[in-house]
């Protein structure tokens, strides 16, 4: 008998039963929510008057409105102020958990999750935002819900679910230099595109992966739902472990990671598990990633040729002519020098301690270009805390970069920060759709947060590789 | 049904005239911008459908379906490849609904946008792009002819043509007996589910 995936063993045990729809009742172990899906949740609870059945695998912050500059309250922004009041009641209400501002705990939902120690493997983990994915990191079967599914979770502590293909993406060899882990997703969803992944989840595998630091294989994951797949994860190992060892909690609850680690160790795929499918990947041979259209699908190397549309699968050449004629790029042209106007280094795809460092090694010593207004919003208030102890944010400022508090910031432009007009931003974050940054002709160009560090400094789309690294931080 | 809410509303079908949205990788920042979702309910969505698509700065019209009076009325929408990708706002099919659509027809779906249509009792249902962009001329065509979706019959019927489509197993299951109002259903099984949580190692039972 083969065996089985960490999709199947935390799938399995986590199945309460089979529902009349043929759908599985699955388990939740956390449930992450923040102000902007879950409030209309908590008024269907109300409405039915039903009580949250587990606040205590329930934790909530705020992330997506809340001002990233002054965020004395009530917020200037009287929607958010209301958004943020209503979260605050029904937390509140339900006696669940808020890593709110004043806790100093506050940040994007999936920076907190995993930097507080609540994110672990073989927990099942929802949010109603689509990158839960990202906590499949730590190998935790994660995925974005819609609000009705919230409302399901908070009153039944589950989800209906169908059961999914697995697809195993290998990534052999070593990354060169200059290539992180977000030049690697953005390469995989180039190759299999936005809705190959649909009805699969990824397991992310070989060398490469294995090679990442836990923020890395997090920015991978992240991004599995911009491939079209709900959830994706890395088997757990002692990079993993690791990494959970110095998380506050377990730090003080040293015998909870004993008593886990053997079920940790349970639920990682076999060796012999069998895989719906499979796709390998020489990672040796990628270079840095950046994208010329709208969609994270439309992405090319730096140095190489845009792809004309008539040489794309038919069903792409529609969308792709049109997003050439948005960001202004002409097929056989290269994003190397294509001029920015904005640099935004956040997200929760690459706003964590390390994607900052590493940034910081770019900028150390050079100044922003004086036409480009550039950012950086840590992920959480514990990232920036430990930011400005090590000095980044004095290399940040030096060098001309505004640095703010920790939000989702630009990357969906709810809040205050937004591109104005048809401004070009070199972007750390997920999603380049047109209008996504809080401008309709504003224009994104997703990259790793070196490769944003380099183009604020330039002005221009720029190979990291040509630039030299300071000291201040290890090569990715 | 198990609860003081009422017997499900079943969705066997869903008829009524068309709208064609075009386009594949459509995704839910198009469907409804981010600073639409400022709101703590979802009342009064509808009017942002698509709004960055259909007026420019000046809050002028631009050129889309949902702006041409032939298409007001409509409440099946036809769109192509990947409809709903992206952000797992709720929030998009909530302002399609409120807009006055029933149901989808389309090449493929984002699984969470298509779960959260389930949600509401609205079918996401399937055609090859061929079947699909068939449908979306006959709506140009005939903007006040009648599309029928048969949810049970996976087919779609418009003038005098019916096609076969595909409906997601458990999302037929449920919109057809009238179980896509999950919360209910799984409330029933609160015991099962206590069983669960204890048999976890992680999850603390007091």
């Amino acid at each position: 008998m083969s065996g089985g995936t960490l999709y199947d063993k935390v799938w399995d045990r986590h199945a309460v039963t089979e529902l009349p729809t043929g759908q599985t009742q699955l388990f939740v172990g956390l449930h992450l929510i923040h102000e902007v899906t879950s409030p209309q949740a908590f008024g269907m609870l109300e409405e039915r008057d039903m009580e949250v059945a587990y606040p205590e695998l329930t934790h909530a912050t705020v992330d997506h409105i809340v001002p990233t500059a002054d965020q004395s309250r009530p917020y200037a922004d009287d929607a958010a102020e209301r958004m943020m009041a209503e979260l605050e009641e029904n937390v509140h209400d339900a006696g669940i958990e808020f890593s709110d501002p004043e806790s100093g705990n506050q940040g994007i939902v999936h920076v907190i999750g995993p930097e507080q120690g609540l994110t672990q493997p073989g927990k099942t983990i929802v949010c109603g935002d689509s990158h839960t994915s990202t906590h499949g990191a730590f190998g935790a079967l994660a995925f974005g819900i819609g609000t009705s599914q919230i409302r399901d979770v908070l009153a039944t502590g589950t989800i209906a679910m169908e059961k999914k293909d697995v697809r195993k993406i290998e990534v052999t060899g070593e990354l060169p230099d200059g290539v992180g882990a977000k030049d690697v997703i953005l390469e995989i969803i180039r190759r299999l595109g936005t809705d190959g992944g649909v009805g699969y989840v990824y397991e992310y595998a070989g060398g490469a992966i294995e090679s990442l630091d836990m923020e890395g294989r997090m920015s991978i994951c992240n991004m599995s739902i911009e491939g079209g797949a709900r959830a994706g994860y890395v088997n757990p190992d002692e990079t993993t472990y690791e990494w959970l060892q110095e998380t506050e909690y377990f730090r003080e609850h040293p015998e909870k990671f004993d008593e886990l680690k053997p079920y940790w160790e349970s639920i990682r795929s076999d060796d012999d598990a069998e895989y719906d499918d499979v796709v390998t990947i020489d990672g040796s041979e990628l270079e840095p990633v950046v994208t010329w259209g709208t969609t994270p699908g439309q992405g090319v190397g730096v140095t190489q040729p845009i792809p004309a549309p008539e040489d794309l699968p038919a069903d792409k050449a529609d969308t792709a002519r049109r997003a050439q004629e948005h960001m202004r790029v002409e097929p056989g042209e290269t994003m190397d020098g294509y001029p920015i106007d904005v640099a935004f280094l956040g997200s929760c795809t690459n706003a964590r301690l390390p994607d900052l460092r590493r940034a910081a090694g770019i900028v150390e010593g050079r100044e922003v270009h004086p036409d480009v207004r550039a950012m950086v919003v840590p992920g959480s208030q514990r990232v920036a805390r430990a930011a400005e102890e090590e000095g980044l944010r004095e290399t940040f400022e030096a060098a001309g970069f505004d640095w703010r508090n920790a939000g989702c910031s630009m990357c969906l432009g709810m809040n205050e920060d937004q591109l104005e007009g048809d401004e070009a931003c070199a972007s750390s974050s997920n999603r380049n759709f047109v209008g996504r940054q809080g401008s309709k002709d504003g224009r994104t160009v997703l990259m790793n947060p070196r490769m944003v560090a380099a183009a604020a400094v330039e002005g221009e789309v720029t190979d990291v590789r040509d630039l030299e690294t300071a000291e201040v931080v290890a090569d990715d | 049904m198990t609860d003081s809410d009422g017997p499900a509303e079943t969705v066997e079908r869903v008829s009524g005239s068309g709208i064609p949205v075009r386009g594949n990788d459509i995704d839910t920042d198009q469907i409804i911008p981010a600073r639409f979702m400022k709101v703590v309910t979802f009342d009064g969505l509808g009017q942002f459908s698509f709004f960055d698509q259909r007026f420019d700065d000046d809050d002028n019209e631009k050129d889309h379906p949902m702006n041409e009076d032939r298409f007001r009325d409509a409440s099946v929408m036809v769109v192509n490849a990947n409809f709903g990708c992206g952000s797992s706002r709720e929030h998009a099919p909530q302002a399609l609904v409120r807009w006055g659509i029933d149901a989808i027809i389309g090449e493929s779906f984002a699984e969470i946008f298509a779960g959260n249509c389930l949600a509401l009792g609205v079918p996401t249902v399937t055609g090859d792009a061929e079947t699909v962009e068939a449908i979306q001329d006959w709506v140009d065509e005939h903007p006040d002819g009648d599309i029928d979706v048969d949810v049970a019959a996976e087919t779609v019927t418009y003038g005098d043509t019916t096609v076969d489509v595909t409906v997601d197993d458990a999302q037929r299951k449920a919109l057809v007996e009238g179980v896509w109002d999950t919360t209910a259903l799984m409330k029933a099984n609160a015991g099962e589910v206590e069983k669960t949580a204890a048999s976890l190692p992680y999850v603390d039972t007091a």
